[in-house]
């Protein structure tokens, strides 16, 4: 017999809705909002519920089996605190190793360092400042499919070497901003200068290494911070210092087996997959903690231009992303380094099981009347959310017919044929639009152009005779120009 | 599967009564996994374990990390815990496959390349490392196509002539393998002849000598047409029909192509969108037309922001699944990376503070890339040099461990940059 992963995870870590189910009350009091205790059981192990919305478990005399619970349902990875109240981040609490398996928890926030010798503001242009880059680590933001994308954290790095100096620019950094910390030195005594200037801000220390470790471990322990343990290439160390210093009393940890750029990328990927392997799979709870990937360390790899750095330490991250880094720390703030990043991040934190999809629908935009122009597109979210903030942008009145494709893109749903000639045909009439408009134009995606032919057709099948339609832009940011052009459509005019 | 015994019976019973009690009991898949899990115990024979698994597999119920009780002493030195990794073992095993052919092999290729035979999952070369690199093939038009500014201005010269177009590929970005995308075939676009395509084929054949693979339009007919007609004319060159579909299936086409790729000798690219039980599906068809050891497989390459968290997904459990021992999923996979430029990030004036495009578009295709590297794919569609020499490079470095350079990154933390 093989020991295949499935088998494997479940001997390690089994749990079904029975377990939970017979550990719970079973009263059926409803109190959870659930129709019963089974059905909480199956919320419970998915993951939707917290075990503290049942008021029955937390009763003295349940006092035991919440423990049992609160034991069985802890994630494989431990989920670590950085930060306190509101600005509070978590970082790890996955479940599993692969995302088909279940939805990863937490989605890995992104930490930008300044330096305590850089000055507070930029005294010429594209100097790197403390106040400066803390700004616009705040300030950065991209909306994708109707959510904001933001960056998360700081990372102060002592190049001074001196508590002094390390201090005060935390102190600058703790001032400037509310974003959870990491302090980054391996001396400490400097680490120690930064942690009372964030006294009660809890950050991260960066890092315990075989030399340092027990002063970093007193740190952590006398300022109640999660630590990192670094040992750059060394799973033996790595896994060696974990013991010693759970033993030594320290419960929230973050591992570094380090982040190496050029060369080395593929003892980092082995190493990362390697530690999240033997957590998940093989039970190993020394190694049961987030990840920390550091991409920053591109630009202290290979000599090059700042382009060519920006882009590796890019790259490495969304590899990172890929492979199970729980936190990251950056470098670059050039946009288009971030954006496919935490477009990335988002897309890998979603339910897999759930298609981002929304209803299939005629949509309004402003007051459309009987001479508005008619669109069609596709459920998939982004569509959606692409073109109506297109059609908002231009202002102005239109009907939008979602189709059903089963939350899959114009392009990929015409390739797969989820968007056919019948299937549009059949959403235009399911809409009932033409009930509410007078001319006999539908607008279709360009992507689908090679289905406007066979879609006339199809709408006479439908009894909708006489409509025609008219190829739209690619991209909806081309939706204004072709209103220009072709809108109201001139008899014999239309495509 | 053993059989159940009494005791599972019972609990089988118990949780069909529960399930009915939540009206789930017709509801098959989820629940149907959950019976599987309640009363399946899992027992892990050893023998089957190599030692290096024992020794990693800690037991399930490991002891929690007791709290720190203040009448333990710390510990003042490192207590040792070395690390094993946690290795298994898979027993099924991806196909290897040849693109192109020599002359002794019966083509005129210069370098047939091989893909496929992985092992393990995507790079565990802590398990083993993979026999072939993952390989990237650069896509050439037969006619002038909308591309983005960022592509567009490396080709535009040579838009109009393929069999340059061909060469600048291989010349100037050293690619190993071509792809050329039939594109004028469309009867929607130009409805070029299948004879005519047949020339463009001979031309490119002619100008390059790197394996090829040949992308249709996207018409079951027409595409069936087209490829037949080049299997027949590319005799031996162990071309790589891009792509058949199950549309071709209904339209009663696809045994032609099947047969007429199997007979001339070439490989074939079944095509699916995002759905392992089609996939499957169409593979099994295939089997019936030309050896298991000609097909590879087209999951759909979604673009970064536009779903490629379900083709990473997808292809991760295809992996999985295959090396598991599905036999209907251990075909090499392809993707169509040059879909990335879909996103509309990877093109479009965001304003100043996400440009320069010029890097922003080819990083997009480099992540979309790089993220079904890791996911498992063996052969990937291209476009952009820069993000191309990426994608080479990173495969090159992840076929080889044990390079990691401690002292370059010992005391990153308080280096100035």
């Amino acid at each position: 017999m093989n020991v295949t992963e499935r088998e494997v995870k479940r001997g390690v870590k089994q749990l079904s809705p029975i377990d939970v189910y017979m550990l719970l009350p079973r009263t059926n009091c409803k109190e959870c909002g659930e129709a019963n205790c089974m059905a909480f059981a199956a919320k419970l192990v998915n993951r939707e519920v917290s075990l503290e919305q049942c008021p029955p478990i937390l009763k003295k005399e349940h006092e035991k089996t919440y423990k049992k619970l609160q034991d069985i349902l802890a994630p494989v990875i431990k989920e670590v605190t950085i930060g306190t109240g509101e600005h509070a981040v978590k970082i790890g609490g996955k479940l599993v190793m692969y995302r088909h398996e279940f939805t990863y928890h937490n989605p890995a926030p992104i930490a930008f360092d300044v330096t305590d010798e850089m000055p507070l503001h930029a005294r010429f242009p594209g100097e790197e400042a403390i106040i400066d880059r803390v700004k616009k680590v705040e300030n950065f933001l991209y909306n994708y499919i109707g959510r904001d994308l933001k960056l998360d954290m700081i990372a102060v790095r002592s190049t001074s070497n001196d508590p002094t100096t390390f201090r005060s620019a935390v102190d600058e950094v703790t001032k400037t901003t509310d974003l959870p910390l990491i302090l980054c030195t391996f001396d400490p005594s400097v680490m120690e200068a930064g942690l009372i200037a964030a006294s009660g801000r809890k950050p991260l220390i960066y890092a315990a290494t075989k030399d340092n470790w027990k002063e970093m471990a007193d740190l952590a322990l006398m300022y109640g911070c999660p630590l990192t343990i670094f040992a750059p290439n060394d799973l033996d160390l790595l896994r060696s210092l974990s013991k010693t210093i759970i033993e030594y009393g320290v419960k929230e940890l973050v591992l570094d087996p380090g982040t190496f750029p050029d060369e080395g990328v593929s003892d980092t990927i082995n190493n990362f997959t390697m530690v999240r392997r033997n957590a998940c799979k093989g039970g190993d709870e020394l190694l049961g903690f987030p990840l920390i990937g550091t991409p920053i360390t591109a630009w202290f790899g290979e000599k090059d231009s700042k382009e060519m750095l920006a882009w590796k330490e890019a790259y490495i991250t969304s590899m990172l992303v890929s492979r199970y880094a729980d936190i990251l720390i950056m470098r670059s703030l050039d946009g288009w380094v971030q954006l496919p990043n935490v477009i990335w991040r988002f897309n890998i934190y979603t339910d897999p099981r759930k298609p981002v999809s929304v209803d299939a629908q005629l949509y309004a935009f402003g007051k459309p009347d009987e001479m508005s122009p008619v669109f069609l597109t596709t459920n998939y979210a982004l569509t959606y959310f692409t073109v109506e903030s297109d059609l908002k942008k231009f202002g102005g009145n239109y009907y939008l017919i979602v189709a059903d494709t089963e939350g899959i893109s114009v392009e990929s749903a015409v390739a797969g044929r989820y968007l056919t000639a019948e299937t549009i045909a059949e959403a235009v009439k399911n809409s009932g639009v033409a009930e509410k408009v007078k001319h006999k134009y539908l607008i279709i995606p360009g992507m689908a152009a090679r289905l406007s032919g066979e879609t006339e057709d199809e709408l006479k099948n439908v009894s909708l005779a006489g409509w025609r339609v008219i190829v739209g832009p690619r991209d909806s940011s081309g939706i204004a120009k072709l209103l220009k052009e072709k809108w109201p459509p001139k008899e014999g005019e239309e495509e | 599967m053993k059989t159940l015994g009494e005791e599972e019976k019972k609990v089988a019973t118990k949780l069909a009564e529960l399930l009915k009690l939540l009206g789930l009991e017709d509801n098959r898949d989820i629940e149907l996994e959950d019976v599987e899990l309640t009363i399946g115990e899992i027992i892990l024979d050893p023998s089957a374990l190599t030692s290096a698994t024992l020794k990693a597999i800690t037991p399930p119920k490991m002891k929690a990390v007791p709290p720190l009780a203040p009448t333990k002493a710390k510990p003042t030195t490192i207590l040792e815990a070395p690390f094993t990794p946690f290795v298994q073992e898979y027993p099924g095993k991806i196909r290897e496959v040849t693109l192109g052919a020599t002359k002794s092999e019966g083509g005129s290729r210069g370098k047939p390349v091989v893909i496929g035979g992985a092992t393990t999952p995507a790079f565990y070369l802590f398990e083993k490392t993979p026999p072939n690199p993952p390989v990237i093939s650069v896509d050439v038009f037969d006619m002038k196509v909308t591309l983005p500014k960022a592509i567009r201005m490396q080709v535009e010269d040579v838009w109009e002539d393929t069999a340059a177009w061909a060469k600048r590929a291989v010349d100037k970005w050293g690619a190993k393998v071509l792809t050329l995308h039939l594109l004028s075939t469309d009867p929607l676009i130009k409805d070029t002849s299948p004879a005519e395509a047949m020339k463009t084929v001979e031309e490119v054949l002619q100008a390059v000598d790197v394996p090829l693979i040949i992308g249709g339009c996207g018409d079951p007919k027409k595409d069936a047409a087209v490829f037949t007609k080049i299997a027949e004319m590319a005799e031996g060159e162990r071309v790589l029909l891009s792509s058949v579909t199950l549309d071709m299936d209904e339209a009663g086409v696809l045994e032609g192509v099947a047969k007429a790729a199997a007979k001339h000798g070439h490989l074939i690219l079944g095509f699916t969108a995002l759905d392992l039980n089609r996939a499957k599906e169409l593979n099994r068809k295939l089997c019936d037309y030309i050896p298991e050891g000609d097909i590879l497989m087209d999951l759909t390459t979604a673009a970064l922001g536009y779903g490629l968290e379900y083709s990473f997904t997808i292809h991760e459990r295809a992996r999985i699944a295959a090396l598991m021992g599905d036999t209907e999923l251990q075909h090499p996979v392809l993707s169509g990376t040059t879909n990335a430029w879909a996103a509309r990030e990877a093109w479009m004036n965001l304003g100043p503070e996400w440009e320069p495009r010029s890097l922003r578009g080819p990083l997009w295709e480099t992540v979309t890339a790089l993220s079904l590297l890791l996911a498992g794919v063996d052969l990937f569609m291209m476009m952009h040099p820069d993000a191309i020499r990426t994608m080479k490079k990173v495969t090159q470095q992840l076929m080889t461990r044990g390079k990691a350079k401690p002292e370059k990154i010992a005391n990153w933390a308080n280096a100035k940059i």
